[in-house]
C-alpha cells in the first residue's frame, strides 16, 4: 500500500490547475461541455508548427509526385528511380491530410519523423562516388527538417499524453437516490470493472485499488474535492499515486421528474504515458466506452440490484470477450471473475426437493 | 443437454451443451416442453442479422415447466407451467414501466453493439444475435430465462401447449400489428405477409372491430389459411396488388395496411432482382418491397403497421407517398409482456385457437430438416413446433416428425 501523504500534500501539476479551474465551475453543470474539450489539447505554438510542415508536406509531395525528375536532379538520385520518387509523394501527401484532418495532428507529425527516416536511408543506400555531394546536402536539408518534425511531434504528443473520459446515463430513481450510492465509495468496485476495492477513511481520504495492465494492480489515495449531496461529487489523487487521476460525477433531476441524468467527466495519467494509452488502445481498452460500459452497470445497480450477464457476456461485453450464446461449461464458470449470483446451483440435484 | 445451434449461413446443429445455470437473482430454469420455429429466424439462418456468434443457441418462441428459481423469483414456484415472452425486459426501467417491454433499458448486456447500428438500443432477445444480448436461445431441452419475475406467464392445465405457445411471439407481434392499425368499425385493412403472425394479424383485425381484411401472399396454402381466416386475398404472382386493392375499395385505398413480411420480401419481377441485387452488394441490408407497396396503396391519412423485422437500411422509401398524404408510420418489436394476459383470457374464452397454425410437430433433433423445410416452404410448411423429448429421425426410433394438418 502506497503512503498517504500529508494534509495538503502537493499535487501533480496538471491536477493543480484543474482544482484552481474547478473553484467555481465545478458545480456549474452547464460549464460540463466545455470542461472537457479543453485539456489535452497540444500547444497553440505547436499546431501552428504542425501546420507549417503539412503544408510543406503536401507542397514537396506533389513535386514528386509530378516532377520526380526534377527532384532526382536536385538530390543527385538517379532518373531511374522516379517510381520510387512518386511513392514517397504520395506518403508525403498522406502526411499532410493526416496533419490537417485531425484535431490532434500529433499522429501525423510523428508519421513525418517515419517518413524522415525513410528518405534518409534511400539517400544513403543511392549514393556514389559520383554523386556524394548533391546527395550530402540533400541529406542535411532533410536532417533539420527532421530535426523540426520531432521537436513538433514531441510538443504535441506531451500535452496529450492523460487521457479524458466522459459519459453519461439516465437512471428511473430520485438524485438523491442515485447520489447516495455513488458517494458510498465502496459500491463503485460493483460495477466499475477496472475497480477492485476502495476503503474510505473517516478524514475524507480513500484508498483506491485498480487493475492495471498484465495482471498487475496499481493504487492510489484520493481526495474529495467538492461534495453536495444529491447534485456532484468531485475527487482527485493525491501525491505518490500510482495513477494520477481526478473526476467528477454529477446528478442532475431529468426534466418532468423522469429519473436523474449522471454525468461523468474523468481524467488520468495512465502508467506508460503516451506509450501506455497507446498499448492499452491495441488491447481494446477505449476510455470511453469503457465507461459507458461502467455506467450501463451502475444503471443496473441501481435499477435492478445487480449486473445482467447473459451467456454472451459472462467475461465480459467487449467483441473479443463475447463467447458464444450458449451456457458456460463449470470451468468458464469458475473463472468468470464476478458473477451477480452466488455459485450457481444445479437444478438437477433438485430433483429430489421436487418431488416432496 | 440438448440445443440447436447456429454455425453460419443455413447450418444448424442439434449439440450437446452444457446446461444453464441461474445466473442472476431473478433468472429461473424452464425445461421446455415446445418450442418453435419463427419466421425471424430465418433471417439469422440466412446470416441477415449480424453480430451472430458459431455456436449461438437459437429460438425465442418457447414454454415449459419451471425447475429452477433465483432467490429474487417469488411469483414462481418449481413445477408451474409457463410461457416466456421473447424479449428479456427488467420490469423497472422507464420503458418497462410504461409497458413498451421490448424497449428495456437494462437487459441488453450488449446495448452498446446496438448502439452502433441503430443509434439506440432494444431489450435482449433470447436467441437472436449477441447486439440483442447474446442470451441462449429455446430451441434446447433447457433454458435460463433472466427477469423470470416479470416475463413468463403461468399457464392453466386445460390448454394445451400449442394453444398457448404462441403467446411468446407471433400471436401477441401478430396482434400488436393491427393494433397499432387503430381500427374502427367499418375499416378495411390490408395485410402484406401471411405467414404466421400474418395469420395472427388477420384474425386479430377482425377481433380488432375490422370489417374486412384482405391478406396478400403467393404461396397457395398460406392463401387458403387466410382465407379460412375470413379474409379475402390477393395472389401477388397472379394480380397487380394496387390494382386489385384500388378495385376492391373504390380507389380510395385500404385504411390502414400491416407490413408482416419484413426485411426478406418476395416480389414480381424487375424490383425483386433490383434489391435482391442491392442486398447481396450490401447497398442495403433489407429488401422492403411489402413496406413501399402498403405505403403506395393506403389511403390518404391511413396508417402503415411496420411489424415485420427489418435488420438496417432500406433505399427507394417513398417518404414523398407519406408526407404529402398524411400517413402514420407504426413499427416496433411486440412489447409482449404487454399483450400476454388478455390474449391468453382471449384464448380461455374461445375467441381464437391459435393452435390452427401449426403445420408440422417435430424432434427437436430434428430442427435442420426443419429449418430447411420452412425456409423453402417445402411440404406446405407454415410453423413447426419443435418439441424436445421426442424420439427424432436421428434417434434410434426413426422419423417421428409429423404433418399435422
Amino acid at each position: 500500500m502506497s503512503t498517504r501523504p500529508q494534509t495538503g500534500g502537493g499535487t501533480s501539476q496538471t491536477f493543480r490547475q484543474q482544482e484552481n479551474n474547478q473553484d467555481t465551475p465545478i458545480l456549474n453543470e452547464t460549464s460540463y461541455a466545455g470542461e472537457r474539450t479543453q485539456p489535452g489539447m497540444p500547444l497553440a505554438n505547436a499546431k501552428r508548427l504542425a501546420r507549417g510542415l503539412g503544408w510543406f508536406s503536401v507542397g514537396l509531395g506533389l513535386t514528386e509526385l509530378l516532377a520526380p525528375s526534377l527532384i532526382a536532379r536536385i538530390t543527385g538520385v538517379s532518373e531511374k528511380r522516379t517510381g520510387l520518387i512518386r511513392l514517397y509523394g504520395l506518403r508525403e501527401i498522406a502526411s499532410g491530410v493526416a496533419i490537417f484532418s485531425q484535431k490532434n495532428p500529433a499522429a501525423g507529425v510523428w508519421s513525418r519523423v517515419a517518413g524522415d527516416a525513410m528518405d534518409l536511408a534511400s539517400l544513403s543506400a543511392a549514393c556514389t562516388d559520383a554523386n556524394r555531394g548533391k546527395i550530402t546536402f540533400a541529406a542535411a536539408n532533410v536532417a533539420v527538417v527532421t530535426a523540426l518534425d520531432v521537436m513538433c511531434a514531441q510538443q504535441l504528443s506531451n500535452g496529450t499524453h492523460g487521457v479524458h473520459a466522459k459519459g453519461t446515463c439516465i437512471i428511473n430513481l430520485q438524485p438523491e437516490e442515485v447520489y447516495d450510492y455513488w458517494r458510498d465509495f465502496q459500491n463503485l468496485p460493483r460495477f466499475m470493472k477496472h475497480l477492485e476495492a476502495v476503503e474510505e477513511h473517516a478524514d475524507g481520504y480513500s484508498h483506491w485499488v485498480a487493475k492495471g495492465p498484465a495482471g498487475t494492480t496499481v493504487e492510489w489515495d484520493a481526495t474529495i474535492v467538492a461534495d453536495a449531496p444529491g447534485r456532484v461529487i468531485t475527487w482527485r489523487s493525491l501525491e505518490n499515486a500510482d495513477v494520477d487521476n481526478a473526476g467528477a460525477v454529477r446528478f442532475e433531476a431529468a426534466p418532468g421528474g423522469r429519473g436523474t441524468i449522471v454525468k461523468v467527466n474523468i481524467q488520468y495519467n495512465p502508467p506508460g504515458g503516451a506509450i501506455g494509452k497507446t498499448v492499452a488502445r491495441l488491447f481494446g481498452e477505449e476510455p470511453e466506452q469503457q465507461l459507458d460500459d461502467d455506467l450501463r452497470r451502475f444503471k443496473q445497480m441501481m435499477e435492478v440490484g445487480e449486473v445482467v450477464v447473459s451467456d454472451a457476456t459472462l467475461f465480459g461485453t467487449g467483441y473479443m470477450e463475447q463467447r458464444p450464446g450458449r451456457p458456460a461449461n463449470r470451468r468458464e464458470l469458475e473463472s468468470a471473475e464476478s458473477l451477480p449470483s452466488e455459485l450457481p446451483t444445479n437444478y438437477k440435484s433438485l430433483e429430489g426437493r421436487r418431488m416432496q | 443437454m440438448r440445443a440447436n445451434c447456429w454455425y453460419g449461413k443455413t447450418t444448424v446443429r442439434v449439440e450437446e451443451v452444457p446446461d444453464p445455470q441461474i445466473l442472476n437473482q431473478r433468472d429461473a430454469i424452464i425445461k421446455v416442453s415446445s418450442t418453435a420455429i419463427c419466421g425471424s429466424d430465418l433471417h439469422l439462418y440466412n446470416s441477415l442479422v449480424p453480430t451472430m456468434v458459431a455456436g449461438d443457441i437459437l429460438g425465442h418462441e418457447f414454454m415449459g415447466e419451471v425447475v429452477e428459481v433465483g432467490r429474487e423469483v417469488k411469483n414462481l414456484a418449481v413445477g408451474d407451467r409457463v410461457v416466456v415472452p421473447f424479449p428479456i425486459s427488467c420490469g423497472k426501467c422507464f420503458f418497462c414501466k410504461d409497458e413498451m417491454f421490448s424497449l428495456c433499458e437494462n437487459s441488453n448486456p450488449n446495448a452498446w453493439m446496438a448502439e452502433k447500428m441503430f443509434g439506440h438500443a432494444p431489450s435482449g432477445i433470447f436467441g437472436y444475435s449477441h447486439l440483442t444480448g447474446g442470451f441462449a436461445g429455446g430451441q434446447a431441452e433447457y433454458v435460463r430465462v433472466p427477469f423470470a419475475d416479470v416475463g413468463p406467464i403461468k399457464v392453466p392445465s386445460h390448454l394445451t401447449d400449442e394453444q398457448v405457445l404462441f403467446l411468446s411471439d407471433i400471436f401477441p407481434t401478430g396482434w400488436m400489428g393491427a393494433e397499432m392499425c387503430d381500427i374502427k368499425p367499418g375499416d378495411t385493412i390490408a395485410i402484406w405477409g401471411c405467414g404466421p403472425v400474418g395469420q395472427f394479424s388477420i384474425r386479430s383485425a377482425f377481433l380488432l372491430g375490422a370489417e374486412r381484411v384482405i391478406a396478400i401472399d403467393m404461396v397457395p396454402e398460406r392463401l387458403q389459411m387466410a382465407q379460412a381466416g375470413g379474409a379475402e386475398t390477393i395472389n401477388y404472382s397472379e394480380q397487380n396488388v394496387y390494382e386489385a386493392l384500388m378495385e376492391m375499395t373504390g380507389g380510395r385505398g385500404p385504411d390502414a395496411c400491416i407490413d408482416d413480411v419484413g426485411m426478406e420480401a418476395h416480389a414480381p419481377g424487375v424490383i425483386f432482382a433490383y434489391d435482391r441485387i442491392k442486398q447481396a452488394m450490401m447497398l442495403e441490408t433489407d429488401r422492403p418491397h411489402a413496406l413501399r407497396e402498403a405505403i403506395m396503396c393506403c389511403r390518404n391519412g391511413g396508417t402503415i403497421s411496420v411489424i415485420g423485422v427489418y435488420g438496417g437500411f432500406i433505399d427507394k422509401f417513398p417518404m414523398g407517398s407519406v408526407m404529402n398524404r398524411s400517413l402514420t408510420i407504426k413499427t416496433g418489436q411486440a412489447h409482449v409482456q404487454r399483450y400476454m394476459r388478455p390474449l391468453l383470457q382471449r384464448i380461455e374464452n374461445g375467441d381464437i385457437d391459435p393452435s390452427f397454425v401449426v403445420t408440422h410437430r417435430m424432434s427437436l433433433d430434428d430442427a435442420p430438416q426443419a429449418y430447411e423445410m420452412f425456409k423453402n416452404k417445402k411440404d406446405n410448411c407454415i410453423k413447426v413446433i419443435l418439441k424436445p423429448d421426442m424420439n427424432g429421425s436421428n434417434g434410434p426410433n426413426g422419423s417421428a416428425s409429423m404433418r399435422v394438418h
